[in-house]
């Protein structure tokens, strides 16, 4: 195939994933790059590169001095690990209860979970905000992961038992005539049949997770449980005419998620391409 | 006795610790909201069972119902922008990222995912900078090419706000398509690709005829996430135009009307109980696509097992 690949089509190939590379990383190199530099070079080149003499890193003083960058940070990872590890265990459970076994009221469940694709959580906010006072649970991570969790299980479930419907079944009774329990074929089995579609999952759950500013700000907003979103928009709303500050928040805001990425990007890669190898 | 069928309890252990977290965090506060929308104020602080009042109120009342048919429209535009361009623009990729021996193809994936993993705070901002006609990043490049005249304040004329707003949202989530259907066209098995080969089924031909339909159900998940994603969007307009939903509510989609309604906005006072029942017309609104999607659709696409 690949011999027979012509040099043109190569070519082609790699101009339209540069150009779109190109495309998804300007925004990003536009907030780096002007957070070192003055102010003044903000608005007078904005597209040139930090020089000797338009160096300028007082935005992140500024940052340093304000916020506690490295504790909303500390918050986002474990709420998002947290969630993430939830979404993925019970949802994988319940998908493969769903797409493997025929019992009463299957179908029923199956739309019952995928209701919560279809509706935002957001809508049962205040009720919710009830619930955790109610428990004591305001300000703490635990609403937040718990929050979460119900928000990430219904496309888990969802994407996971697309997936777990293409597993071949001869290998799961070949599985059981071998005297393995349920829970053996389903872990030991199943599970690592399905790691490409886990990989996919963990990042769809993560990003929104990451990314939200609605329920720390009204579930958490204390300064030991805020996350980083919502310390960036806070520090936005006080900073909005200090450019050098509110890029330098912007930029910090965006490299831990990158790094974040980037480690999982790889478990990502490998997760998908081990899937692949027949 | 040998009749009577063993209770299968592995069943319930599968599923119970997702059905107890979603239904106490999920369903029954929406089910407390569907509730809501069918109450309203009592005017003495408590509230009183008012049927279907609050939704003739939302479709019958002029002023309600225009505001509630223009979010309505934008919203459905918004999805057309998304199926035009960011469904099409990621299974592209995802094509030409799967082609065998790609150099690079890891870095170009990783790039091309990273506006989806950025927060709406830093996408709202990053893009009123760019088309900003002040700092002006793109009438600057515009006028590098000499177009310069074809440039204008995008985000702030009614005409061009919202597809701006949508070709945004495009750029940040065309990551999302592109890594589930490359995800899928990966799992496709060699020995097919082998087979057509065998047959003289090569390049664009082969995607067409054997990998695009192999793909179909993928395609198919990525349609309907994106329905209910659309439909529910608000950060992005609420961050970049704020909950007025500016210029003249041309950017108003159903979520920032349901914000502005429920919590209230500089000189509107909230309102609970229309904010339900809003919540309850777009739960209505994305029930109906999503039954259209698993009856209509879902069950006509065949699936292959490996």
């Amino acid at each position: 195939m690949s011999a027979r690949m012509s040099k043109g089509r190569t070519i082609a190939a790699h101009a339209v994933l540069l150009t779109y590379t190109l495309i998804a990383l300007f925004p990003v190199f536009v907030i780096v790059i002007n957070s070192f530099k003055s102010r003044k070079a903000i608005f007078a080149d904005p597209l040139a590169l930090p020089m000797p003499g338009t160096f300028d890193a007082v935005g992140y003083a500024t940052v340093m001095k304000q916020g506690d960058f490295f504790l909303y940070f500390q918050n986002s990872l474990i709420v998002t690990c947290a969630s993430l590890f939830c979404v993925l265990l019970f949802g994988a459970m319940a998908a493969f209860a769903l797409s493997e076994y025929r019992f009463r009221g299957n179908t029923l469940m199956g739309l019952y979970l995928a209701l919560g694709i279809m509706i935002p959580i957001r809508l049962g906010t205040v009720a919710i905000l009830e619930m955790m006072v109610a428990s004591g649970l305001v300000n703490t991570l635990t609403a937040l992961i718990l929050v979460y969790s119900a928000q990430g299980l219904p496309l888990a479930i969802f994407i996971l038992s697309e997936f777990m419907k293409t597993v071949s079944d001869d290998l799961k009774n070949a599985g059981r005539i071998d005297g393995l329990s349920e829970y053996r074929i389903f872990f030991s089995l199943v599970l690592p049949l399905v790691r490409p579609a886990m990989a996919t999952v963990a990042v769809f759950t993560m990003i929104p997770i990451w990314n939200d500013l609605w329920f720390p700000l009204i579930l958490a907003p204390a300064e030991s449980t805020k996350t980083v979103t919502l310390g960036a928009q806070v520090f936005i709303g006080q900073f909005v005419t200090n450019w050098n500050a509110v890029l330098a928040a912007l930029s910090l805001a965006i490299v831990p998620v990158l790094v974040l990425y980037l480690i999982f990007s790889r478990q990502l890669i490998r997760g998908i391409t081990a899937g692949a190898v027949k | 006795m040998a009749a009577r069928r063993q209770v299968r309890w592995h069943i319930a252990v599968f599923l119970a610790p997702a059905v107890a977290i979603y239904t106490a965090l999920m369903i029954i506060p929406l089910f407390g909201t569907l509730v809501q929308s069918l109450m309203n104020s009592d005017g003495q602080g408590g509230h009183m069972f008012v049927g279907l009042r609050n939704f003739s109120t939302l479709f019958g009342d002029a002023l309600w119902s225009k505001q509630f048919w223009n979010a309505l429209g934008n919203n459905a535009w918004f999805f057309v922008v998304h199926m035009l361009v960011q469904n099409p623009i990621g299974v592209a990729l995802a094509a030409i990222l799967s082609t065998p021996k790609l150099r690079m193809a890891a870095f170009y994936r990783t790039a091309i995912f990273i506006p989806t993993i950025l927060s709406f705070v830093i996408v709202g901002f990053v893009w009123k900078l760019i088309l900003s006609p002040i700092w002006g990043i793109a009438p600057g490049m515009l006028d590098m090419v000499g177009l310069k005249s074809l440039f204008t304040p995008w985000l702030g004329k009614e005409a061009y706000a919202l597809t701006t707003l949508a070709l945004i949202s495009v750029w940040q989530f065309v990551g999302i398509p592109m890594m589930l259907i490359y995800a899928a066209l990966l799992s496709i098995p060699d020995e097919v690709i082998e087979a057509a080969e065998m047959d003289g089924i090569t390049g664009m031909s082969q995607f067409w005829k054997i990998k695009l339909p192999l793909i179909l159900p993928s395609i198919g998940i990525i349609s309907i996430l994106t329905f209910v994603g659309n439909f529910n969007a608000f950060d992005l307009i609420y961050v970049a135009q704020g909950a007025l939903a500016g210029p003249d509510f041309s950017t108003d989609i159903l979520g920032t009307f349901l914000y502005r309604t429920f919590f209230g906005f500089q000189l509107q006072l909230g309102d609970p109980y229309m904010g339900s029942a809003i919540a309850g017309a777009m739960f209505g609104i994305i029930l109906v696509g999503v039954c259209i999607y698993l009856f209509g659709i879902q069950t006509r696409l065949r699936r292959y097992q490996f």
